[in-house]
């Protein structure tokens, strides 16, 4: 199965890419062929450093064609700051709008005692209907490190809690996102990236 | 909940895991790839990778150990050793590492620091210091000194203040080596690891000294280590990740228990 994976120049993706290819998908890397992305099969957008790097989609034209994948059906996952762009966007770069699929605003972890940014293992409080999280535990952990997240919302799929609550995982329609790395996350997050290739558009229609 | 991580640290010489007490007296103790998958499955959280050889021909035997170990492993992987310049970094990111440490080349060019971090994110910098206390010092702890050469040469800067100055260069976690305690299955530092996590907003991973449970109990409470390191007390089938958390477990310390 061929999956599409968007390189915005934020970070090495050989991770992502490795445990694509260990579940038997076939990733093609692309920075900006726009032809491959109208003809994808699904999307993976990988994501680690600052949101001001998501604005290298806007540039190459990669968020319209990833917009227009999106309408047509095509099962899309963000992870770590490729949800963050899902959302409308993200005080890290105020002046860079995201994609705007799920319409609140990822904001920094308040000033506490806890340290800045989330790096570890940390539980999943997974909901109901979750297909990205189908088969998981309550309460299985995944490999974080971020210091923005969005917030718990209608569309959330998984809650994880550091100083407050947030959302660590997201899904509407063939949209998905996590907050977490699956691909670090041993096989816990080798499932889950696992429910993603299995998951078939059709079943959206249900 | 986030969990107390218990990273297993292979030292490796010549493309094979050895451990010795300070760098001497080396035993072999296998190949990379295995033990790495090995920790894995047995719930380590992370694996760092120490090239001990870092000698120019030794680069391209650690490129490939890197491969080979990074190929079937699904934890965070970092790789240290001979990392000198961004390029350096480019090749085991390349090769398949998460992270990079860097010590001794980034005490002489702290840029680096902020190279590495802008291309590869600061979740990806790792910021290894060896300390000494400073027994001269009126505060040992606070006077500790980084050190350089595997503890044997005085790097001029103090632990604190080094910590902090990577923080604000973009590193994403320190990596605290005790030299005092390293090999002596004594107990980490707890003063020192507690001063340098009190510095910083980034995580601290303890090092050096491991030897029982209580003394992962006693870093990760008194000394507020976000993680802690350890590696002879793995070897040799001493203890098992697992065995390790199933006892940090029981003594009310937040772990991830393997599947």
């Amino acid at each position: 199965m061929r999956v599409t994976v968007i390189d915005y120049k934020a970070g090495n993706l050989t991770s992502v890419v490795k445990a694509l290819r260990h579940l038997g998908a076939e990733p093609e890397v692309t920075d900006g062929d726009l032809p491959l992305v109208e003809r994808a099969e699904r999307i993976v957008l990988p994501g680690v450093g600052h949101f001001a790097a998501t604005e290298r989609l806007d540039a190459t034209g990669l968020t319209g064609a990833i917009r227009a994948a999106i309408a047509r059906g095509v099962p899309f996952l963000g992870i770590c700051v490729g949800m963050q762009w899902l959302y409308a966007g993200s005080s890290e770069a105020p002046q860079q709008p995201g994609l705007g699929h799920f319409t609140e605003a990822c904001t920094r972890f308040p000033e506490c005692e806890e340290k800045v940014p989330h790096v570890g293992w940390n539980s999943l409080e997974v909901r109901d209907g979750s297909r990205l999280l189908a088969g998981i535990e309550q309460g299985a952990h995944v490999y974080f490190t971020h210091s923005y997240r969005a917030p718990v919302s209608g569309d959330t799929a998984a809650v994880t809690s550091y100083i407050e609550p947030f959302a660590a995982a997201v899904e509407r329609g063939n949209v998905m996102g996590v907050q977490f790395h699956p691909e670090k996350s041993g096989t816990t997050g080798l499932k889950i990236l696992g429910n993603f290739l299995a998951w078939q558009p059709k079943e959206a229609a249900c | 909940m986030l969990t107390k991580r218990i990273i297993a640290c292979l030292d490796v010489h010549g493309g094979r895991v050895v451990k010795g007490v300070q760098f001497v007296d080396l035993v072999d103790a296998g190949d990379p790839a295995t033990q790495a998958a090995r920790h894995a499955r047995e719930g380590a959280d992370e694996i760092v990778l120490l090239d001990i050889t870092a000698t120019h021909e030794g680069r391209q035997t650690l490129l490939d150990t890197v491969r080979r170990t990074a190929r079937e492993l699904f934890v965070p992987f970092c790789v240290g050793g001979g990392i000198r310049t961004a390029d350096d970094a480019e090749q085991v990111f390349d090769a398949g590492a998460d992270k990079v440490s860097v010590n001794s080349a980034a005490l002489a060019n702290p840029a680096l620091i902020d190279a590495i971090g802008r291309s590869f994110g600061a979740q990806a910098v790792v910021v290894a210091i060896d300390a000494r206390r400073d027994p001269e010092a009126a505060d040992a702890v606070r006077d500790a000194q980084v050190f350089v050469q595997g503890g044997r040469k005085p790097a001029g800067r103090r632990v604190v203040e080094w910590a902090r100055e990577a923080e604000a260069r973009g590193a994403g976690e320190i990596l605290l080596t005790s030299m005092d305690a390293d090999g002596t299955r004594a107990g980490f530092d707890c003063e020192l690891t507690a001063a340098v996590s009190a510095a910083v907003n980034i995580p601290v991973i303890a090092s050096g000294g491991a030897g029982r449970v209580e003394h992962f109990v006693d870093v990760f409470g008194r000394g507020k280590a976000d993680a802690a390191l350890a590696a002879s007390i793995f070897h040799f089938g001493v203890s098992s990740a697992r065995s390790l958390k199933e006892d940090l477990t029981r003594a009310g310390v937040s772990v991830r228990l393997p599947c």
